[in-house]
């Protein structure tokens, strides 16, 4: 259906319909980040012997996110005296809007995505880059030491893991012949990446964890050294926009490991009478709980090591692994 | 040298005390002195055991006038004060046996619950006690007691060996032991038994003696056993378990009076200050007997950093280590005091100095010791005493807006808003 | 025009790691730390001015508030100083209840000091570890005396109450548990790679420099320097047990990590050690219910978990003391710290600082 839209003459109605859409992938991401951040709660009670939320909303906690975004939107929005005003406001939209156009080229099942274009993958990573600007902005315009150095930090971070992110995907480019997701899942149908390309999914895993700012990566909010890093001056929604768009980038970044790795939404052999949005579903949540499970055991690494760790071993491993790549497929065209 | 008819169960007590006593006979001959041993078996009555308590300080009295003797009295049981007095009697008359022959120590002991017979045998050991006593001028009193469950008892005695050893310090003469065997505390016996030991070894030194009690508890043979192996591997257990008192009571032995351990070590600061610094650089030097003994020098304000700087660079000396300073206001005067530390000779040391209480201007030790910064400052903060050349002088607790110094006795709040 | 220049930043005394209210004045070019001026005195309470008006027993729970952390070892240096004037003999099952309350206060000390290490570091789940355990002592010592932080329990002359039944059942009980889940910690976190790479080699300095600031505790240890109060001037009945004083060598903020995750199991063996003697008897001795110190002054000293505390005290034979001072590991232990920071990065701030161990009430006394 979005197929023909897309090919139709624009109009006011198309501009409808795709605002409507919009919105309710809005709502569905909303939806997700809500029981996603219940759930990351709930993974970490359990890993740290403890029970998590589990007052609002039954025993499970169901409501909890829903009453903490409730909460945020009631708060007093302060904004520093000496803050660059106009960056204060508008950074938080940067670091989200980039966050939720990613989405837009992600195949969630073959039935279920918005735009299919033929470099999807180029494009997650040139859209998610944007996000830096926002949290750089944030740091400069809040006037606010920490926040500054988190900022920096952060624009130091994600450009350094940029590269080692888009270099150990070339490896899978390399053996699709394609940038687009769909023909990239379609390619694994017998076999997935994770055992064709295992150099490339560590590397890619790293970098990935990295760009998401999360532990053992989360230098730029470091809380014990920077309180929070960027954000420390925001409160209410404008803060929640800078979560909002982290928990999205993990929702996004979950489900690009399951479609580049995972073989998307591709079955297991024999056990295919299992809905392609089922396999989807499985394979998400396991990249998820893994997420959760590094952020729990593991220590922060200190920034000069981050650096060092970006520079001098991924990114040549990477490189490795392209070349090696590049060699195994000639052979095996050779003969 | 004690008899006892100890009840039908401990023959094995007996025994064993038997040859504690022989052995310290032996001793005391050679040291013409003696352990008057006292044990009692009470069953019940705390009241019998301050009789007894009671006797024994008289019988101890009467032992100085004599140049020596401890006859001591102890009683028993369940029910019989009339049994107490009977022995009580028999300890006197000991006692004026022993006066005639400058020396003895009968010993009355007492068993239980219904045994008269008893009582007249231990009059009869008492006598025999006197008998020996003559021929060796010495005697060791044995009594032994019996503790069921009286820690009250127990207390008593301890209390009484206490007295007992001070007068053996005067007289050089005498440590008599108690020793209890709580039901329970085989480890308590063991370390006793240590120090028990030790006491022996320092009294033949001294030309004096310890006699020593020994409880038995009521039905124990087995600990009474235990007890007397215990005795013999003493060393051995008491690492095991060291007893507080024993170490205790060993120390006191050592330093009777006024010498402390660490005198010489305060000699030797003292000559090698004295040689290097020069005479009169201290003010006096002593031994603070309140501070677990440690060497205090006080300096003059003059010769305060050089004293320092001696104790700190000298080979020998070695305080590489400032362990605490502060100031006190003692109203007449100011005084820094400086804890410091050698590993070198495993030593401490405080340095005092008296300062002017109007002026207190001292030298700061940083140079010397990089940890005396901020002690320093607290010092100049809270007491108002200037270090010169202290790198960094500031009132580091309370800013540098506050009023007065409140650790001064004198000091008045200063609140703007009263 | 395009210039760098260096910026002056405020670490606290609102901040999450400095542990309470510690400011630290740092001037930055980058994230390269030029000077580092520590400020203290946020939570001076002035416990030795307070203390020149107050009886000795009243003066027991104001020594809870300076280390927080292990306050049964403050109440015991303050009766120790007192009753080492006195003379007095305390019970043998006083000190065994004493010794065992100070070396459970050593480890829970101890656990919270690596949970929040670690918390600094950016780990959040052995904090939480570290509190269930410290959880499971703090109720232990509850019960002992009813107090989960400022315990109030030791008295001059002995303890306040004995234990209650059981108690030491408890503490039997809770030692191999503690053990077990030791192992567990050096699993988590001992081997972990990106642990190790921040804290070896990070905030050294020399056995020289370790004395020459007065360093004491963990922090003197391990440098190499064995030297534990309890071994080396034995006080209380700390000679009975057989026990270990961790060192290391490398002086470095792993070093001291290794020292203080040791130190818990030493704890945990004189525990083990003194519920297996523990005796019957009375837990207090017979003091006046005044209590007067003979006229003089002392200096005691004993291994608190921080390093050397000690208790000062010049009496004119009042029932109040006429000075009373404190020497309080963490003020000594705290200044070496502009030394180490200088030239380090921001990011090993936290993980030096953390190192030193400092309880702010202590600094502040």
């Amino acid at each position: 259906m979005i197929k023909d839209l897309l090919h139709s003459a624009p109009s006011l109605l198309n501009f409808g319909i795709f605002f409507g859409l919009a919105v309710l992938l809005l709502f569905v991401v909303l939806g997700f980040v809500t029981y996603g951040i219940l759930s990351e709660r709930k993974i970490m009670g359990f890993m740290q012997m403890r029970v998590g939320p589990n007052q609002i909303g039954g025993k499970w906690g169901l409501l909890q996110t829903v009453a903490d975004v409730l909460k945020l939107l009631i708060k007093e929005d302060t904004i520093p005296k000496k803050a660059d005003k106009p960056l204060y406001i508008l950074a938080p939209v940067i670091a989200f809007a980039p966050a939720f156009m990613v989405l837009a080229t992600l195949p969630f099942t073959d039935a279920f995505q918005f735009a299919d274009i033929g470099v999807g993958l180029l494009y997650y990573m040139a859209i998610s880059g944007i996000s830096t600007i926002g949290i750089v902005t944030a740091g400069w315009a809040s006037n606010n030491k920490y926040s500054l150095i988190g900022g920096m930090r952060a624009a130091a971070q994600m450009i350094s893991y940029e590269i080692p992110l888009v270099m150990s995907l070339v490896g899978i480019v390399l053996l699709t012949g394609s940038l687009n997701l769909n023909d990239i899942v379609a390619a694994q149908e017998k076999v997935w990446f994770i055992f064709l390309q295992p150099i490339a999914f560590i590397v890619f895993f790293i970098a990935s964890v990295a760009e998401l700012n999360r532990v053992p990566f989360d230098l730029p909010e470091a809380e014990s050294e920077l309180v929070a890093g960027y954000h420390v001056e925001y409160s209410g929604f404008r803060w929640a926009f800078f979560m909002l768009s982290e928990y999205v980038y993990m929702f996004a970044m979950a489900t690009l490991t399951t479609v580049l790795f995972l073989g998307g939404w591709n079955s297991i052999p024999f056990l295919d009478f299992i809905p392609a949005a089922i396999w989807f579903g499985l394979k998400f949540s396991a990249v998820f709980y893994v997420l959760v499970w590094i952020r729990v055991t593991f220590p922060r690494i200190r920034a000069d090591q981050l650096m060092e760790f970006g520079w001098k071993v991924l990114l040549p491993v990477a490189l490795a692994n392209i070349f090696l790549t590049a060699l195994i497929k000639e052979l095996i065209n050779l003969f | 040298m004690s008899e006892k008819e100890d009840l039908a169960k401990q023959k094995a007590a007996a025994a064993a005390k038997a040859k504690a006593a022989a052995l310290a006979g032996k001793q005391a001959k050679e040291e013409a002195a003696e352990k008057p041993e006292g044990e009692m078996d009470i069953a019940k009555q705390k009241a019998a055991a301050a009789a007894k308590a009671k006797a024994a300080a008289m019988a101890r009295k009467q032992a100085k006038e004599e140049a020596a003797e401890k006859p001591e009295g102890e009683m028993d049981i369940a029910k019989q004060k009339a049994a107490a007095a009977a022995k009580a009697k028999a300890a006197a008359m000991a006692r004026k046996q022993a006066k005639e022959e400058a020396a003895e120590k009968p010993e009355g002991e007492m068993d239980i619950a219904k045994q008269k017979a008893a009582a007249a045998a231990k009059a009869k050991a008492a006598a025999m006690a006197g008998k020996q006593a003559k021929e060796e001028a010495a005697e060791k009193p044995e009594g032994e007691m019996d503790i069921a469950k009286q820690k009250a008892a127990a207390a008593a005695k301890a209390k009484a060996a206490a007295m007992a050893r001070k007068q053996a310090k005067v007289e050089a003469a005498e440590k008599p032991e108690g020793e209890m065997d709580a039901a329970k505390q085989k480890a308590d016996a063991a370390a006793k038994a240590k120090a028990a030991a030790m006491a022996r070894k320092q009294a033949k030194e001294e030309a004096a003696e310890k006699p020593e009690g020994e409880m038995d508890t009521a039905k124990q043979k087995a600990v009474a056993a235990a007890k007397a192996k215990a005795a013999a591997v003493a060393k051995a257990k008491a690492a095991a378990a060291k007893n507080r008192t024993a170490v205790k009571e060993s120390k006191e032995v050592n330093t009777p009076s006024e010498l402390s351990p660490n005198q010489s070590k305060l000699d030797q600061i003292v000559s090698a200050i004295e040689s290097h610094v020069g005479q009169g650089a201290l003010l006096e030097h002593y031994i603070n007997r309140l501070s677990k003994d440690v060497p205090t020098l006080v300096a003059n304000p003059d010769t305060y950093f050089s004293i320092a700087k001696f104790l700190r660079y000298d080979e020998q000396l070695n305080f590489s280590y400032l362990s605490e300073l502060h100031g006190t206001d003692f109203e007449s005067h100011m005084e820094i005091y400086v804890h410091l530390h050698s590993f070198k000779m495993n030593q401490s040391v405080a340095l005092k100095v008296k300062l002017d209480r109007d002026s207190p201007v001292i030298p700061s030790l940083v140079p010397l010791w990089s940890g005396a910064n901020w002690p320093e400052c607290e010092a100049y903060d809270l007491l108002g005493i200037n270090f010169y050349e202290h790198p960094d002088l500031k009132r580091i607790l309370l800013g540098e807006d506050w009023k007065g110094y409140p650790l001064r006795k004198d000091y008045q709040p200063y609140d703007v808003e009263v | 025009m395009l210039r760098t220049e260096e910026m002056l930043l405020n670490v606290g005394p609102q901040h999450p790691s400095t542990h309470g209210v510690f400011r630290l004045v740092i001037k930055i070019d980058g994230e390269i730390i030029k000077e580092a001026t520590p400020v203290i005195g946020y939570l001076h309470r002035g416990t030795e001015k307070l203390a020149e008006n107050l009886q000795y027993t009243q003066i027991i729970p104001y020594t809870d508030r300076l280390d927080y952390l292990a306050a049964m070892t403050n109440n015991y240096v303050l009766c120790h100083a007192v009753e080492t004037m006195m003379g007095v003999e305390i019970p043998e099952r006083a000190e065994y209840l004493r010794v065992i309350a100070m070396e459970l206060g050593r480890v829970a000390s101890h656990l919270v000091w690596w949970g929040t290490y670690l918390l600094d570091i950016g780990a959040t789940s052995p904090f939480l570890y570290a509190f269930r355990e410290r959880e499971m002592i703090v109720n232990l010592l509850t019960e002992l005396s009813g107090a989960r932080l400022t315990f109030n329990y030791m008295r001059v002359g002995g303890v306040k109450w004995d234990a209650p039944e059981d108690w030491i059942e408890k503490v039997a009980e809770f030692v191999p548990y503690m053990r077990e889940q030791l192992a567990g910690y050096h699993e988590l976190v001992t081997g972990n790679e990106i642990f190790v790479n921040r804290v070896k080699g990070v905030g050294i300095y020399t056995k020289e420099e370790a004395l020459q600031y007065s360093l004491s505790g963990a922090n003197l240890r391990c440098t190499g320097v064995k030297w534990d109060l309890r071994k080396n001037e034995p006080y209380s009945i700390y000679d009975r047990f057989t026990f270990d004083v961790p060192t290391r060598e490398e002086g470095d903020a792993f070093s001291r990590y290794h020292c203080r995750m040791e130190e818990i199991e030493e704890s945990l063996k004189i525990i083990e050690q003194a519920v297996e003697q523990f005796p019957e008897g009375p837990v207090l001795a017979k003091v006046p219910k005044i209590i007067k110190v003979p006229k003089g002054e002392a200096f005691v000293r004993i291994e608190s978990p921080r390093g050397e505390i000690g208790c000062y005290i010049a009496s004119e034979g009042k029932k109040e003391p006429y000075r009373l001072k404190f020497r309080r590991p963490s003020f000594y232990n705290l200044q070496i710290l502009p030394k180490l920071l200088e030239g380090e990065n921001m990011a090993n701030l936290i993980t030096i600082l953390g190192a030193i161990d400092i309880v702010l009430g202590e600094v502040d006394g």
